[in-house]
C-alpha cells in the first residue's frame, strides 16, 4: 500500500518574463503514495498550475528531482514524456479537452493509438471504459451532442484508458454546475475507493473536502500538507 | 494503425473545409492539368510532324538547284538542275537510288464546264514509289509514255470531285490542263493531309510532256528527287550524289557547289527543336503554377496549425510524440496535393481531349508527364508541407493546451 507514486525532491521552476525571472516554484518535495487521493490547493499565483504541468510530465522542471512510479522523469526526453504521459498518466481537464469531431468511442481510444495497440483492442478497451463511467449508451455520439457532465466522463474514461498510476485531475468541476460537479467528484471517489491515485488540483475547499489529503502551495513552497476528514477537516 | 489515424485525421480535416480545401487544392489542379494539356499538345505537335514526314518518305533526298557563286559572291542567277542531271544521276549511281525529275506548276485544269487551278508535277514513273503513292483506279504512266511525250496524267484522289465528277468515271476520259487534252490513265488512292505536301489535290504527267507540251521549253527542274534503298545508305548516297551532280556540272571538288541535297529528316529535326522549345516553355509556365499552387498549400496548413493548436495539445498530453504531430500535418498536406494532382489529371487528361476535339489539335498524353506532374505535385506537398507541420510538431502542450 506504501508504494511511492510520487516523490519530488527540491522541485524548482522560474520562468524569465522579459529581465524578470519568475520563481514559480521554489522548492517542492511531496510523496504521494499508491492509493491516495490528494487535493493540491493554493490561490492563483501559489504555482499550483505549474506544480500540475511538472507533475503531469507536459514540463520540466528547472532544477531537483521528481520520480513517478519508480522513474526519474525530470530529466527524460520530449518523446519519453510522451511516452509516460501516454502510460502512466490520466488527464482530467477543466475544459474536457475532448476532440469535438471524433465519437466519445474514439476520443477513448486516443491514447491507445498512439500506444500502438490494435484496433479490435481498442475499441473492446474503449467500451469498457465507457460502460464504467455509465457512457454505454453513448459511444457513437460526438462531444457537441453531450452534455457538460457527459463529456467529463467521457474524460475519465479516456485518462482511465491506460491504466494509468496517477489520475490528474485540473479543475475536473470548474466548468459544471453544482449537482453534476458533485456527480463528477462521486466517480472519482468511486475510482479512489477502487485502488486509483488521484491528485486532484483545485482552489474549492468543497471539492477538496472530496478528497482525503490536501496539500497547500504558497508562493511556490508547500505550507501545509494534511490528512482530513469528509467534511475537509483536519484530522 | 498510427498511419490508419492519421490518415484519418486528414480525411477528416479536409472533408470539415471541403470548399477551403478545394479551393487550396486549385492550384495544384490548374497546375498539375496545365502540365499534363501542354505536353499534350507539344507531344501532339510533334507526332503529326513526324507523321507527315514519314508520308513524305524519310529516305528521299531532295536536290534542288542552288545560287552560282563568282569569287565567293552569290550573283542571284539561278543555276540550272536538267534532265539531263537526273539521268546521270540514274545512270551513273549503279542502280541504288530510284531517281526522278520534277518540274511544277500551278496550272488551270478544265473538264466539260468545270474548271479547278491545280498543281500539276511532271515526273518519272518512279516518283510514285518514292512517296507510296498508290493506284486505285486505271494505271501508272510509263517509262514508255515519258519517252514519246505522252499527253497521259495521273490524279490526286480528290482533283476529280474538283472536275464536278468522281475517280472512277474520269479514268479513260480526257482533261484539258492549260487548254490541252490529256487521257486520264489513273487515279491515287487517297493520301490524306501530309503538310506542304498535298499529293491529293495534284496532278501528275510525264516529266518530258510538261517540258515540252504544258511549260513551253522549259528545261530548269524543280528539282530532282533521289530515294535511297535504305536509311542507312543515306550518306553514302549523297556522296555518290554531290560526285557525280560536280561532274555534270564541272564543279572542282573543295568549291562550292551550286545545288544542294536536303534530306526529309533535317527538316523534321528543324520543326522538332521548334515544337520542344515550345512545349518545354508552356510546361514551364505551368510548372510555375504548381509551385504557386504549393505556396497556397503552405498558407493554409499554417492557418490549419493555428486552427487546431489545441487539438494539438490534447494529441500531446494524450502520449503523442514529436513525429506523430510531424507526420499527421504533413501527411495532410500530402494527401491536399495529391488529391490536387488527381483531380489535376483529370481535368488536364479531359482539357487535352476537349482541345483535340473543339479546336482541331493534336494532343498525346504522355504517361510521363502524368506521371511526373503526379509525383512533382507530392513533392510540393512534402516540402511545402514541412514547415507547418515542423511548427505544429514543435508545439509546447501546455501553451497549446491553453489555447483559445
Amino acid at each position: 500500500m506504501s508504494e511511492l507514486i510520487i516523490q519530488t525532491d527540491g522541485l524548482k521552476k522560474y520562468y524569465i518574463l522579459g529581465s524578470e525571472t519568475v520563481r514559480a516554484l521554489r522548492g517542492v518535495n511531496i510523496e504521494i503514495n499508491s492509493g491516495e487521493f490528494v487535493s493540491i490547493m493554493g490561490p492563483s499565483g501559489s504555482g499550483k498550475s505549474t506544480l500540475m504541468n511538472l507533475i503531469g510530465c507536459l514540463d520540466t522542471p528547472t532544477e531537483g528531482q521528481y520520480w513517478l512510479n519508480g522513474i526519474q522523469v525530470s530529466d527524460l526526453s520530449d518523446d519519453d514524456l510522451a511516452r509516460i504521459r501516454n502510460q502512466e498518466i490520466g488527464f482530467v481537464f477543466q475544459t474536457f479537452n475532448l476532440l469535438p469531431r471524433a465519437t466519445a468511442l474514439h476520443n477513448v481510444e486516443l491514447p491507445l493509438i498512439y500506444a500502438g495497440v490494435g484496433a479490435k483492442e481498442r475499441r473492446q478497451r474503449a467500451k469498457e471504459k465507457l460502460e464504467l463511467v455509465k457512457l454505454g449508451d453513448r459511444m457513437d455520439h460526438r462531444p457537441p451532442e453531450l452534455s457538460g457532465g457527459q463529456r467529463q466522463r467521457v474524460a475519465v474514461a479516456r485518462a482511465l484508458i491506460n491504466n494509468p498510476a496517477l489520475l490528474l485531475a485540473d479543475e475536473p468541476t470548474g466548468n459544471l454546475d453544482s449537482v453534476t460537479g458533485e456527480e463528477m467528484m462521486a466517480v472519482l471517489v468511486d475510482l479512489n475507493n477502487s485502488g486509483q491515485t488521484i491528485v486532484l488540483v483545485t482552489h474549492e475547499k468543497d471539492i477538496a473536502a472530496y478528497s482525503k489529503r490536501q496539500i497547500h502551495l504558497h508562493d511556490g513552497i508547500v505550507s501545509k500538507d494534511f490528512l482530513h476528514d469528509k467534511a475537509g477537516v483536519q484530522a | 494503425m498510427l498511419i490508419k489515424e492519421i490518415l484519418r485525421v486528414a480525411l477528416t480535416a479536409i472533408r470539415a473545409n471541403v470548399l477551403r480545401s478545394f479551393l487550396t487544392t486549385l492550384g495544384i489542379i490548374i497546375g498539375v492539368s496545365a502540365v499534363i494539356a501542354m505536353v499534350a499538345l507539344g507531344e501532339g505537335a510533334q507526332r503529326r510532324i513526324e507523321e507527315q514526314i514519314s508520308k513524305m518518305g524519310t529516305n528521299v533526298l531532295t536536290i534542288r538547284a542552288g545560287q552560282r557563286h563568282w569569287g565567293g559572291v552569290a550573283t542571284g542567277e539561278t543555276e540550272d538542275l536538267t534532265v539531263e542531271d537526273a539521268e546521270a544521276l540514274r545512270d551513273r549511281s549503279g542502280g541504288t537510288l530510284s531517281i526522278s525529275p520534277e518540274l511544277s506548276s500551278r496550272v488551270q485544269l478544265a473538264y466539260l464546264r468545270w474548271n479547278s487551278n491545280n498543281q500539276v508535277r511532271g515526273v518519272w514513273p518512279e516518283y510514285f514509289g518514292m512517296y507510296n503513292l498508290n493506284i486505285e483506279h486505271g494505271e501508272m504512266f510509263d517509262q514508255g509514255h515519258v519517252q514519246g511525250r505522252r499527253r497521259v496524267a495521273i490524279l490526286g484522289s480528290a482533283v476529280a470531285e474538283e472536275l464536278g465528277t468522281t475517280g472512277s468515271l474520269l479514268v479513260g476520259n480526257k482533261i484539258q490542263i492549260r487548254g490541252q487534252p490529256f487521257e486520264v490513265l489513273g487515279v491515287l488512292e487517297e493520301k490524306g493531309d501530309a503538310g506542304w505536301f498535298r499529293p491529293d489535290d495534284e496532278v501528275f504527267i510525264p516529266t518530258s510532256t510538261a517540258q515540252f507540251r504544258v511549260f513551253g521549253g522549259r528545261r530548269r527542274l524543280s528539282s530532282i528527287y533521289a530515294q535511297v534503298s535504305s536509311t542507312n545508305a543515306m550518306d553514302a548516297a549523297f556522296a555518290d550524289i554531290d560526285r557525280i551532280l560536280r561532274r555534270e556540272h564541272k564543279v572542282r571538288p573543295g568549291d562550292n557547289a551550286d545545288f544542294s541535297i536536303r534530306n526529309a529528316s533535317d527538316l523534321i529535326g528543324a520543326f522538332t527543336a521548334t515544337t520542344q522549345t515550345f512545349t518545354m516553355l508552356l510546361a514551364g509556365i505551368a510548372a510555375i503554377s504548381l509551385i504557386v499552387g504549393g505556396i497556397g498549400i503552405m498558407n493554409i496548413m499554417l492557418v490549419s496549425v493555428t486552427e487546431r493548436t489545441r487539438e494539438i495539445g490534447i494529441r500531446k498530453a494524450l502520449g503523442a510524440t514529436k513525429k506523430a504531430i510531424l507526420f499527421q500535418f504533413l501527411i495532410e498536406a500530402l494527401v491536399l496535393c495529391f488529391m490536387g494532382g488527381i483531380l489535376g489529371v483529370i481535368v488536364g487528361v479531359g482539357g487535352a481531349e476537349v482541345l483535340s476535339r473543339i479546336a482541331n489539335w493534336d494532343t498525346v498524353v504522355v504517361p510521363e508527364a502524368v506521371l511526373t506532374a503526379l509525383g512533382f505535385s507530392a513533392g510540393i506537398g512534402l516540402f511545402f508541407g514541412i514547415w507547418p507541420a515542423q511548427r505544429a510538431a514543435k508545439l509546447n502542450p501546455i501553451d497549446a493546451l491553453r489555447y483559445e
